[in-house]
């Protein structure tokens, strides 16, 4: 795997600063997309890669500027991931991950917590992980079995985790675990005693997040550990980090849906049968359509969870749930033609539409599974029905 | 104030779950409204509506037991020049 060199040091003021969806998309098409399909064979993302996206400002642009951030609005935020979704899912995820615990430190966090961690994580110098699925909690969060018991100056944490997104290589994790009668989350720098990483591999999608296990045994932790409150209102830490996590992953999917249709609309012009390129053939055609309009609808859909965001208006919960439930589905459903549109071609690493096709599952699965969602949206409509 | 802020906290709650008829003093954790996602709900809607911000030592339960106690809160939250 060769990517591009790293010409400028992180902190020089003329590196390639990704500030909107258009830097984005420059940024991605150059040193992220030409490079998915080695990522996805490694394993892993390169370094130089890591260190390119902490010099572009990459890692968690919507912190303030105070911290290192540049202060960008939660929509654009949206925008930047769909841009690097499109290029590469793993990498995305990488983000998305980061972005969680980034926000949960900066909304939950106390100032002593902020000066310790933000600006490293604003500038890629810390690199972070949400840690809440066990193996054998997923969606149900409650069912978690890591445990945190008070000590006399601390926190004894014992338990594990599994399917951790840059579980290999991040530095600090958000590891959220019972505590009393409730669950509370907690920051662990990936360095403290008693912490063990086992990278996870074979994996059907997004083989370059560098997925791992987690294991805790008897990790020591002071009181600056906890993070946020905890009793009642330790499920908002998660609920509200969760929405974030889940909002990247809805712009990665329209990202997803875009890659397809942008591989499918170069493939169907190039390829021919029976002497006429497969662009003129109406059933392709018709693929092709229903790509175009799941893309922009899954954008909207995406764009007014952010708007909702910014306004710090409650109905972004739920406009976020349809969001990725929506564009998770849709990316799936257009891997899958992208592949059957590419035929044989389609089943091979010389183009990058089986690996959209096996990224796009893993976004129906994450961040809450599509049965989950659908379930949550449901009940919405039960709630807000009058009865009579 | 407190009759504007009750009031408006009683319209988000209605709004949300219209087919029931809530008091400024009634429990909505003993009406069973309440999981983490309405308490999420609930922390956006009153920072956004009345401009504040809940720090974490006020997210106790005791504080979101009613329309009455969140009013409380919010006065609690609210700088003094702005007139209470």
């Amino acid at each position: 795997m060769t990517a591009a060199p790293i010409l400028l040091a992180p902190d020089d003021p003329f590196a390639d600063q990704v500030l909107d969806r258009a830097s984005a998309r420059a940024f991605a098409a150059e040193h992220i997309a030409p490079y998915g399909n080695d990522f996805e064979r490694a394993g892993r993302i390169p370094e130089s890669v890591l260190e390119r996206m902490s010099a572009a400002g990459l890692w968690a642009p919507f912190l303030p500027t105070e911290v290192g951030g540049a202060g960008l609005s939660m929509v654009t935020l949206g925008e930047i991931h769909e841009e690097v979704g499109r290029a590469c899912s793993s990498v995305r995820s990488l983000l998305t991950v980061h972005t969680m615990l980034s926000w949960a430190l900066q909304r939950w966090g106390t100032a002593e917590q902020r000066d310790r961690w933000s600006s490293d994580l604003a500038a890629g110098r810390v690199l972070g992980a949400f840690c809440l699925t066990e193996p054998e909690a997923g969606s149900d969060a409650a069912g978690i079995r890591t445990t945190a018991e008070p000590t006399g100056d601390g926190f004894l944490l014992n338990g594990g985790k599994k399917w951790i997104t840059n579980g290999q290589r991040a530095d600090l994790y958000l590891v959220f675990a019972r505590f009393g009668s409730s669950i509370a989350a907690f920051l662990v720098p990936r360095r403290t005693p008693g912490v063990r990483v086992t990278p996870i591999r074979d994996i059907m999608g997004t083989r370059g997040s560098m997925l791992a296990e987690l294991t805790f045994s008897d990790v020591q932790l002071g009181r600056e550990a906890l993070l946020g409150p905890s009793g009642f209102t330790a499920g908002m830490v998660l609920t509200g980090t969760l929405d974030l996590g889940r909002y990247s992953v809805a712009s990665g999917s329209v990202g997803i849906i875009q890659a397809c249709l942008d591989a499918c609309a170069d493939y169907t012009s190039r390829r021919k049968v029976g002497g006429a390129a497969l662009k003129d053939l109406q059933l392709i055609q018709a693929k092709v359509s229903d790509m175009v309009t799941d893309a922009r609808a899954a954008r909207l859909l995406v764009a007014e969870a952010g708007r909702l965001k910014d306004a710090g208006e409650s109905a972004t919960i739920m406009a976020t749930w349809i969001a990725k439930y929506f564009a998770s589905t849709a990316a799936a459903r257009h891997a899958s033609e992208a592949v059957q549109i590419h035929g044989a071609n389609g089943m091979g690493s010389d183009y990058p539409v089986a690996r959209y096709y096996r990224d796009a599952k893993v976004m129906e699965i994450i961040e809450g599974s599509n049965e989950i969602q659908r379930i949550t949206i449901a009940a919405e409509a039960y709630r807000e029905m009058r009865t009579t | 104030m407190s009759n504007t802020v009750t009031t408006q906290i009683l319209a988000f709650i209605s709004g949300r779950y219209p087919q029931v008829e809530i008091t400024e003093t009634d429990n909505i954790f003993q009406i069973g409204f309440v999981n983490s996602l309405f308490a999420m709900e609930l922390v956006m809607f009153i920072e956004k509506t009345f401009s504040v911000t809940v720090p974490n030592d006020e997210l106790r339960i005791e504080n979101f037991h009613s329309a009455q106690s969140m009013t409380e809160l919010v006065e609690r939250l609210t700088p003094a020049t702005v007139g209470v």
